[in-house]
């Protein structure tokens, strides 16, 4: 398989994980990479032992991050996880990335929206201050829409208040 | 003409026969009355037989235009009907005359009357109002035309007649309600905008659901549609024409959010939240994309906005006090006042159209409600509890308000609901499955 033929299927698998996959954000026993759809071979990704592949960055290094209730500020956890995201995006510079923020159901739809936008904000503000070139960066907030725990309780809001950083190839330069 | 108070814990509408149109005769008994009076209310009686077929087609529309007119004027909490089985009068012809002591032995106070004629695929609907205490009718007769599909159109305009003759208010039956049809998963909502009749009937999607839509908006002449999308990856509004279904997105500034979109009053100025760098403030643009103008410039969330009925004036949600809270401010910015002061987060304020209330959403203590105060923040009144209520939008008349009510726990499900200013008459509103962040037309042509 020629080069560009693997770099044209792991950027069609990597849309795939990005676009239709319910597990993109790691719920799911599949994983990165596993978007089964289609029958697409994803070998190419390695697994989560290989420290150049996706799955390493978000098995391993961990792609989110959480807050407490309303808040946006960084936990010392959060800072740390970010750290190795930044260390990470340093060496694979390929990549660029969308910081998603989230909310739990615990609030109004459009507050949430900018609650989760705060939050995206300040994953994708500490990234830069660990020196993830700007330019690789952008943020969506997704508020209360896309919770990956579905229970009503501080159990699941917890695992809800968080902002994930999504990998996508052609960061381009 | 009936007195009306604006508003307060004592909420009076005086229903009242005779007098308002015609010859003011004294009605027999004086003038009826219904005092609304925090919550307790003695309904008034009604009657609608099935309207008159004036010819053999018209025979499926007589019948089912007399159920949505009942429908209508029971549903509001204000009238009770007598039902069919209990009738002694018959109404076998329009213009025969009204056997008046028939209707009054079943204590029947209201009664309407009507005939439907149909040809090709036009329809006529033709009433009559009659206060069978005074024994005289109510206004005039009046007329309605239109193809056979928009049946349901001409009983609620019917049904808005009668209700805007006995209460001396605007009615609300003939309009329709944008909304957010739900299915999936919690974890994998799929959302697309509907819209449909007030009461549920005629549900019609505008989006499909490869994106994630949110809370529309309708124009003040109903043809519009502002809502929230994720069509582009990233949230953005959108502006639907409702006629062609097209939609486009207005100020697309890149590297933004940009969501909670309201009409102006004057249908050409769009409100909205933007947000840049974590931070979300509120801006005006045209519909046309030009004119953006920043209104507010602060490092704390200010967002759901809506526009005082004169367009003046500008009530929105912002947690620079540390929780949400409600303030006002002129429409072209300013300093504005905080105006709830109770505990809790107040959130998404909607002006009457009347312009002497706000509804919000308030979270208190783990439970949410939808409340009404004063457009001063004063006599706050909370008309429903539950694990999340939110979103209140008026109907036309500034008399009921739709929510959304959603359920909790992993198979928890949004629907619509609807209250009346007074906290009474609470009940789900049919929307063809899950549904959320309704938005009232105005009422249509």
């Amino acid at each position: 398989m020629s080069y560009l033929t693997k770099a044209m299927l792991l950027v069609g698998v990597l849309g795939l994980a990005a676009c239709n996959n319910p597990d993109r954000f790691g719920a799911g026993a599949g994983g990165a990479g596993g978007a089964g759809a289609g029958g697409i071979d994803s070998q190419g990704l390695g697994g989560a032992n290989d420290p150049r592949s996706v799955a390493y960055f978000q098995q391993t290094l961990g792609d989110r991050v959480f807050f407490a209730v309303d808040q946006n500020t960084l936990s010392d956890e959060a800072r740390q996880t970010l750290t190795g995201q930044a260390q990470w995006l340093q060496t694979n510079s390929d990549y660029a990335l969308i910081v998603e923020g989230h909310a739990d159901e615990q609030g109004t739809r459009q507050y949430n929206l900018a609650l989760g936008a705060r939050r995206a904000s300040a994953a994708q503000n500490f990234l830069v201050s660990q020196g993830v070139a700007a330019s690789r960066i952008r943020t969506v907030s997704y508020g209360k829409e896309r919770p990956v725990e579905v229970c009503s309780t501080e159990d699941c809001y917890s695992r809800n208040r968080r902002a994930v950083t999504v990998l996508s190839l052609g960061a381009g330069s | 003409m009936t007195y009306q108070r604006p508003f307060g814990l004592l909420l009076a509408i005086g229903l009242i026969f005779g007098g308002l149109y015609g010859a003011p005769a004294v009605a027999q008994n004086g003038p009826l009355r219904i005092e609304i009076t925090e919550g307790v209310i003695e309904p008034l009686p009604f009657a609608v037989p099935n309207f008159v077929a004036e010819n053999g087609a018209a025979g499926e529309y007589a019948a089912n235009i007399a159920r949505v007119i009942a429908s209508d004027l029971a549903g509001t909490g204000l009238f009770r009907e007598i039902p069919a089985s209990a009738h002694i009068g018959r109404v076998d012809s329009f213009d025969a005359p009204i056997a008046y002591a028939d209707w009054k032995a079943i204590n029947t106070q209201a009664l309407v009357t009507g005939a439907v004629s149909a040809s090709g695929d036009r329809i006529v609907v033709k009433f009559r109002l009659f206060d069978i205490f005074s024994g005289q009718q109510m206004g005039e007769g009046l007329q309605f035309a239109g193809t056979t599909q928009s049946w349901r159109r001409m009983a609620h305009k019917v049904a808005d007649a009668v209700y805007s003759r006995i209460t001396g208010e605007g009615g609300y039956f003939d309009t329709r309600v944008v909304f957010v049809s739900e299915s999936g998963p919690k974890n994998e909502r799929a959302k697309r905008l509907a819209v449909m009749d007030y009461d549920g009937a005629n549900v019609q999607f505008l989006t499909d659901s490869r994106s994630i839509v949110l809370a529309p908006r309708f124009s003040p002449t109903g043809d519009r549609i502002l809502y929230t999308s994720y069509q582009s990856g990233f949230p953005k509004i959108y502006l639907m024409d409702v006629a062609s279904v097209q939609a486009r997105a207005l100020s697309d500034q890149p590297g933004t959010m940009t969501f909670a979109p309201r009409f102006a009053p004057n249908g050409r100025t769009v409100l909205f939240s933007l947000e840049q760098g974590g931070n979300s403030d509120l801006y005006s643009v045209d519909t046309s994309g030009g004119g953006l103008t920043r209104l507010t410039n602060a490092p704390s969330i200010e967002t759901a906005p809506d526009y005082s009925p004169d367009g003046s004036q500008i009530v929105f949600e912002s947690d620079r006090s540390g929780t949400q809270q409600i303030y006002v401010m002129g429409a072209g910015g300013g300093e504005p006042r905080r105006i709830s002061n109770g505990p809790g987060r107040y959130s998404t304020p909607v002006w009457s159209p009347r312009g002497d209330l706000i509804a919000f959403t308030k979270q208190h203590q783990g439970r949410f409600h939808i409340g009404v105060m004063r457009v001063d923040g004063s006599e706050e009144r909370l008309l429903t509890a539950s694990f999340l209520d939110e979103g209140p939008t008026w109907s036309p008349n500034g008399r009921v308000i739709m929510f959304t009510r959603e359920t909790s726990g992993a198979a928890g499900q949004s629907s619509l609901y609807s209250v009346d200013i007074t906290g009474r008459n609470l009940k789900p509103v049919g929307s063809n499955g899950a549904a959320s962040d309704p938005s009232w037309s105005p009422l249509l042509p």
